[in-house]
């Protein structure tokens, strides 16, 4: 499979300094979050902001790669045993904590423990409900049995794996919750934590016992800014070396981004138009299928992403090898959209411009998200579209916890707005399998399809990454043709970076997966440490 | 006096009861619950995994239990833990309350240094081109909406001038600083919210300070100081503005809650760590024990501040004291 990724560089060196310099240690390099970390204990994290100082500084067993291929981390090795039964880890043996404690198989049977722990404040606990048992032959190895075979499992592991000697003494959950390791934490990973500052900032520092090597620069600093605004200004100032960008900002003036590099690749996510199913308008497939021929993705990606997104066909972005490229999207078409609404039967007898049939006219509400300007844009945009073959929509807003818990799961809705942001697995057996329709599930559509119950579970037995593409190949085509959602677009990220940093290159996994090799030439580094150490 | 003083301490306690009922009644209501944020939308949680969630935060408990819990725990003023990250609530404000309280004593202090001229002066010469420009002046400050003028500030003397920071409270060097190079470096950090902040708060006092001196340079015992021969600044600044002062310095009690319980706009828009932004982010994350534990500050603090205004007024205006 060929996959073209949208990135385009627009790079040039920072004047006067070649851009081949050799690598060199040193510098800080700054980020910009909006809200503060809670804790630095990736059990127990569930914000970006936590998840994202935890991923530099701990390690799982498994990681992704840059072309989203799972790699060992802290596993040297695996095994896929008995058909997907068991998997046996062999890990890495020149591995240490941050405080010199040698890393052994004994912390990451600890860690399984802190997941299943019915007192451990965790949100992570499901992807583990399927292991048996985890085992610690030897020092080097660990054994994981599963109770059925789970694909996704393999994913699972690159959970950060947390160190047993300092956690030790809470063995009891409750105070697990409370360790002081999760504001100072020890791990394994390439930046040790050095201090943080609530609702200022957090600064980690290069491990320079690294065992995949150092990293080049020797500060991370994560200074906490909470208003977007304020954060172009600092980026504009020069004060923070990189940052994600809504779209107008990416086309804000040149002098923004005399220094800056600016990226863009697909997000691993999608923002869809989902139908209920259960309603008398949309449980005919050719209606469903009219109105994608109505829209305009083109339009909606023109003016809400002002060109930062591509159209979606189904629920894979195409970064992922389980995006399906045969699949071809519904052709705009007024015509082909009539006539499919009027085969159902939808037909403008009275003259008024809105299609009837048994004298009902064809109106429904889409409702979606309060704060979320995207997508209100994005159903403007469709309301339009909609009119134009004689159907009227009207849009509710709503404040989002009233518009998940009283109108979604509640199944209590016509249409509506969403996006999904993705895991790097496919496996979406929780959103399309028809287990999944309970109040608070995910299935909330309504979506029933035997083969695609079918391939979902046979996808999550099969470990082999070849097999499992034809399965989810076909998971994309069946859902595009039976439209249980229109799959409006792929939005996509864009970061900028200073220029004085080297190393940054979109792959298919983003912008951060070599963050270890980013360096900045010598001559032009901007702060300054007296010290290795 | 004393007996008076002791009664109105001993009616905040049902007071403060009641608002803490409240306070806790409100957020029963609002839709959405703490975990959410972690369980919302996201598909690789189990059921049993939110079932798990909800029950180790109590909130499987009905509300009134949750309520004679936290209550129980209130009297032996322990506040709780963050939903957020397990830390005491109590820890958390108290780590940011020094921001806090420096940026608005600081701002309060220029607010008084400002306004209180400003108003002499404006009453002085009632009605002229000066008195209608202080007017205009103080009420575009009053008017002007706070996130703008910050915005403005910045970009004019953060990013084009180049003389001040934009954001924050510290520099990312400031703990190699030197003694004297921290002090600078966190005054220079400042400038800008106290400016804005003092800026948009002038109007009230300024107001009050002019109405209040006009009313007094119309006394008779005015009158008599000028008959006197007194020269007008004596006249003014010893025997109106005492008087006058009065209002003025009871206003400073009804600061008070709001010199702790800080803006959370004012803090947002300067990335400034204090306890305006503790508030703010806890509600909206539904993090129970931090919106009690800084609702319950705020509501002690606004009772002592109108308790204290009463006693100061007391003691400055000697016709209150002696009249009980």
């Amino acid at each position: 499979m060929v996959l073209l990724c949208s990135c385009r560089k627009e790079t040039r060196p920072l004047d006067g300094i070649a851009a081949d310099s050799p690598p060199s240690s040193g510098d800080a390099f700054v980020e910009a979050s909006l809200g503060d970390a809670s804790y630095l204990n990736p059990l127990l994290a569930s914000d970006s902001s936590s998840g994202g100082i935890c991923s530099l500084v701990y390690n799982g067993l498994v990681k992704y790669d840059k072309d989203l291929k799972l790699v060992g981390e802290l596993a040297e090795s695996w095994e896929v045993r008995n058909g997907g039964l068991e998997i046996l880890f062999h890990l890495r043996k020149d591995v240490r904590w941050h405080d010199g404690e040698p890393f052994t198989s004994a912390d990451v049977k600890y860690t399984y423990d802190r997941l299943v722990d019915p007192q451990v404040k965790t949100p992570y606990g499901s992807d583990f409900q399927m292991v048996a048992s985890v085992e610690a032959p030897d020092a080097l190895t660990v054994r994981v049995r599963y109770k059925t075979p789970f694909a996704p499992a393999l994913e699972s592991w690159g959970m950060g794996i947390i160190p047993r000697h300092v956690f030790e003494d809470a063995p009891e959950g409750s105070d697990f919750n409370k360790h002081p390791a999760n504001r100072a934490p020890i791990g394994t990973g390439p930046y040790r934590f050095t201090e943080w500052r609530t609702d200022e900032k957090i600064v980690l520092t290069a491990n320079p016992d690294y065992f995949e090597g150092p990293p080049f620069l020797r500060r991370y600093i994560f200074r906490i800014i909470p208003d977007l605004a304020v954060q172009f200004l600092e980026l504009r100032q020069e004060n923070i070396d990189m940052m994600g960008l809504t779209p107008d900002q990416y086309r804000a003036y040149p002098e923004f981004f005399r220094n800056y590099n600016k990226f863009r690749y697909p997000a691993f996510s999608y923002t869809y138009f989902a139908f209920n199913l259960n309603s008398p308008l949309f449980n005919d497939k050719r209606v469903r299928k009219a109105l994608a021929h109505a829209i305009r993705k083109d339009e909606i990606i023109d003016g809400v992403l002002l060109g930062f997104g591509r159209p979606a066909t189904g629920p894979y972005p195409p970064t992922s090898w389980a995006f399906n490229e045969s699949v071809r999207d519904y052709e705009p078409s007024d015509d082909k959209a009539k006539a499919l609404l009027a085969e159902a039967g939808w037909k403008d007898g009275d003259g008024d411009g809105i299609l009837e049939k048994e004298g009902r006219p064809f109106e429904f509400t889409l409702i979606t998200n309060q704060g979320n300007k995207l997508r209100e844009l994005s159903a403007i945009i469709l309301q339009s579209h909609f009119s134009r073959i004689g159907i009227k929509m009207n849009l509710r807003v709503l404040e989002w916890s009233s518009f998940l818990h009283n109108y979604v799961d509640k199944k209590n809705f016509d249409a509506v707005i969403l996006g999904w942001n993705l895991s790097r697995d496919p496996d979406q057996y929780g959103i399309w399998h028809s287990s999944q329709r309970g109040e608070g599930q995910y299935n909330f559509v309504d979506y029933v399809n035997p083969r695609v119950d079918e391939l979902l579970e046979k996808g999550r037995r099969i470990f082999d990454q070849g097999q499992r593409k034809q399965i989810y190949r076909e998971i994309h085509s069946i859902l595009a043709d039976d439209l249980p959602y229109i799959f409006l677009y792929y939005p996509e990220s864009l970061p900028t970076v200073h220029k004085r940093v080297r190393g940054p290159r979109v792959a298919p996994a983003g912008l951060g997966w070599n963050f270890r090799e980013w360096f900045v030439p010598k001559e032009i580094q901007k702060y300054q440490y007296a010290s290795q150490g | 006096m004393t007996g008076y003083f002791f009664r109105r301490l001993f009616l905040m306690v049902p007071l403060l009861w009641g608002i803490t009922f409240v306070t806790f009644g409100v957020m029963q209501l609002a839709p959405g619950k703490p975990v959410d944020v972690m369980t919302d939308m996201n598909v690789k949680m189990s059921a049993e995994s939110k079932q798990k969630l909800v029950r180790l935060y109590g909130l499987d408990k009905p509300w009134y239990v949750q309520y004679g819990l936290w209550l129980k725990r209130f009297v032996r003023l322990d506040f709780g833990r963050s939903f957020k990250d397990d830390r005491s609530v109590s820890r958390k404000i108290l780590e940011r309350l020094p921001a806090t309280l420096l940026l608005n004593v600081l701002s309060l202090l220029l607010i008084f240094v400002v306004a209180i001229p400003i108003g002499v002066a404006s009453a002085v010469r009632q009605n002229s081109f000066f008195d209608k420009g202080m007017t205009v002046f103080v009420f575009i400050g009053f008017s002007i909406p706070t996130v703008w003028l910050a915005l403005l500030m910045m970009i004019a003397f953060g990013l084009k001038l180049g003389w001040l920071p934009i954001s924050g409270l510290r520099s990312l060097n400031y703990d190699e600083l030197s003694w004297f190079g921290r002090m600078a470096d966190v005054a220079r950090h400042l400038v800008l919210p106290v400016t804005v902040s003092a800026f948009t708060g002038l109007a009230g006092l300024s107001r009050y300070m002019r109405n209040g001196l006009l009313e007094v340079i119309r006394q008779d015992y005015v009158r008599t100081a000028r008959a006197k021969g007194l020269p007008e600044s004596t006249v003014i600044y010893r025997h109106a503005l005492r008087n006058a002062l009065i209002p003025v310095v009871t206003l400073l009690g009804l600061y008070l809650p709001e010199l702790i319980g800080g803006s959370f706009i004012f803090e947002t828009i300067f990335a400034y760590p204090g306890m305006g932004r503790l508030g703010f982010e806890a509600i909206m994350a539904r993090d129970y024990p931090v919106v009690m534990g800084v609702g319950v500050i705020a509501a002690l603090l606004t009772l002592l501040g109108n308790f204290l205004a009463d006693v100061a007024y007391g003691y400055v205006d000697p016709r209150i004291r002696h009249s009980k």
